[in-house]
């Protein structure tokens, strides 16, 4: 019987490392991240586990460390946020490219500047192209669920690639929920004892990791990495399977939420789906309207042709995202799904909104807005408000 | 694996007796051959990378004006100068990079700088 607790999502992830026993955890605290290595640390103390905890000076050291046990044949873990993850950069393309299965917790929080500590996507959005599986949480729930399921998705030969394990920073990361915890020994079944083939510690074989790469050399190297990201899609979703078949709870790259017959959906990334959600039940039951949602989990590999699929029976589509990235026009999701509409030559009108940035709130009439201005959208075939933000202070009386 | 050069025919034949999978991936090698994170799975595979061919200064060797007072030894960044029994022997030109340290260190001037390879 899974086990009921109220659990924050820091707690949760700290839960969930206890569980797995990680051999090595090298962290540096950074808000809203602070409390996972925390709460680890507490576990060691308590003789609860024996993960070796390395303090270092720096987010750079933490992943510098973290790369080089998972070289060294350990598993090994991290947490972190924003500025912090940042300061990982240059790892993070090193631990990818030497295809080490890490296994990071990132609790999102937005990059400076301005400083500030609040949930919005800047710092994952940033790292899109490190080469690390990206998987977003809604709940606590998920965030547990999500980190269990990256061990085996990192370590799975076909893989071999880092895991990124992200939820928004403070609406998880310290909202307490009501959570169903697996027990500890299937947690321990299910991520498996690690045994990895190759590694540098390793007493009978001679390896060299992470040598320079000529011009003759990188190329092929890349397109190898690539090969991992599409082999990627197959383990993800076998391991949800496997999961499923343990507590129950379905995962896939993406959640789908009264999409069966919807006409105007939003796509979305994080907590932030679960304000939406209430405000679709809320649109069905008054006006009726068909809107629905789509909930990315998995954003690294993207679910392409899957995304494109599930939004060809609407009319209009809104694509939400929680990051800048100052192309002057769309946001990273917003790129990245209209990308996919038009290779899938769909006819779909979409407008890409960006919302909730530094932690600012999204609520349920936000959400009802834009519904309106979809349903607006496809009569008039005009799109209006593309690339503005919602709940924007302006000079003009409505943005969006 | 990485920037294999002028291998020697004896190291060749030395790993055709004992192939690894060094020997199947050169720069003609497709991508699928290229090993998971560029692992090298062999030790010292540095001498075979020429770094000599990035040389554009070559130091020379006068075995008349040398005393064999091995000071050029030891300052040599890429242990390019090796020593058998107390005394050393020609420049290894494969790893040399012509930096010129050794010119400048011996008190004889039994090294000189010729420019180019």
């Amino acid at each position: 019987m899974a086990i009921r607790e109220r659990l924050s999502g820091n707690e949760a992830v700290a839960y969930a490392i206890k569980q797995v026993n990680p051999d090595v955890m090298p962290a540096f605290p950074i808000t809203p991240s602070t409390e996972i290595p925390q709460y680890v640390a507490n576990y060691i103390a308590n003789g609860e586990i024996d993960t070796e905890f390395i303090h270092v000076e720096s987010e750079h050291s933490a992943m510098s460390a973290t790369i080089g046990a998972s070289a060294a044949g350990a598993r090994a873990i991290t947490a972190t946020s924003s500025c912090g993850m940042a300061l990982m950069w240059e790892e993070l393309y090193v631990a990818a490219s030497n295809r080490l299965p890490i296994v990071l917790a990132l609790v999102n929080r937005a990059l400076s500047g301005p400083i500030n500590i609040n949930a919005d996507h800047s710092d994952s959005m940033g790292a899109r192209d490190t080469g690390w599986i990206q998987i977003y949480a809604e709940s606590n729930q998920e965030v547990y669920d999500n980190f269990i399921q990256a061990f085996p998705i990192a370590e799975d030969k076909r893989v071999h690639l880092p895991v990124m394990v992200c939820q928004d920073g403070f609406i998880t990361s310290h909202g307490v929920e009501n959570i169903l915890l697996v027990e500890d020994d299937k947690v321990k079944g299910f991520v498996g004892e690690y045994r990895p083939e190759h590694y540098l510690l390793h007493p009978e074989e001679k390896m060299a990791l992470g040598p320079y790469a000529v011009s003759n050399y990188y190329m092929e190297t890349k397109r190898a990495q690539r090969q991992a990201m599409i082999q990627a899609r197959e383990v993800i979703l076998e391991t949800a399977a496997r999961f499923e078949e343990m507590t129950g709870r379905k995962y896939g790259f993406f959640e789908e939420y009264r999409m069966e017959d919807a006409e105007y959906a939003v796509v979305i990334i994080g907590s932030a789906a679960g304000t939406c959600k209430a405000a679709i039940d809320e649109i069905r039951n008054t006006t009726g309207t068909k809107a629905g949602l789509i909930k990315i989990r998995v954003f690294r590999p993207f679910p392409e042709d899957e995304i494109a699929k599930a939004l060809s029976g609407v009319k209009a589509v809104a694509i939400m995202d929680r990051s800048e990235m100052f192309s002057a026009t769309s946001g990273p999701l917003g790129a990245e799904v209209r990308a996919a509409l038009y290779q899938a030559h769909s006819s779909v009108e979409a407008v890409n909104y960006f919302y909730g940035l530094g932690g600012r709130d999204i609520t349920v009439s936000d959400f009802k807005t834009v519904y309106g201005n979809l349903e607006t959208i496809a009569q008039t075939h005009v799109v209006t408000g593309m690339y503005e933000y919602i709940g924007l202070r302006s000079e003009q009386s409505k943005e969006v | 694996m990485l920037g294999m050069c002028r291998i020697k025919e004896w190291r060749l034949q030395l790993r055709m007796a004992n192939e690894k999978i060094y020997d199947r991936i050169n720069e003609q090698s497709p991508w699928q051959d290229i090993t998971e994170g560029n692992k090298i799975f062999e030790a010292a595979t540095s001498k075979d990378f020429c770094t000599g061919e990035w040389r554009t200064a070559t130091p020379v060797w006068d075995k008349g004006k040398c005393k064999q007072c091995l000071l050029c030894t030891p300052v040599c960044p890429d242990s390019s100068i090796p020593v058998t029994a107390g005394k050393r022997e020609e420049f290894d030109y494969d790893h040399c990079k012509g930096c010129g340290i050794c010119a400048k260190v011996c008190p004889f001037g039994a090294i000189g700088m010729r420019e180019g390879k």
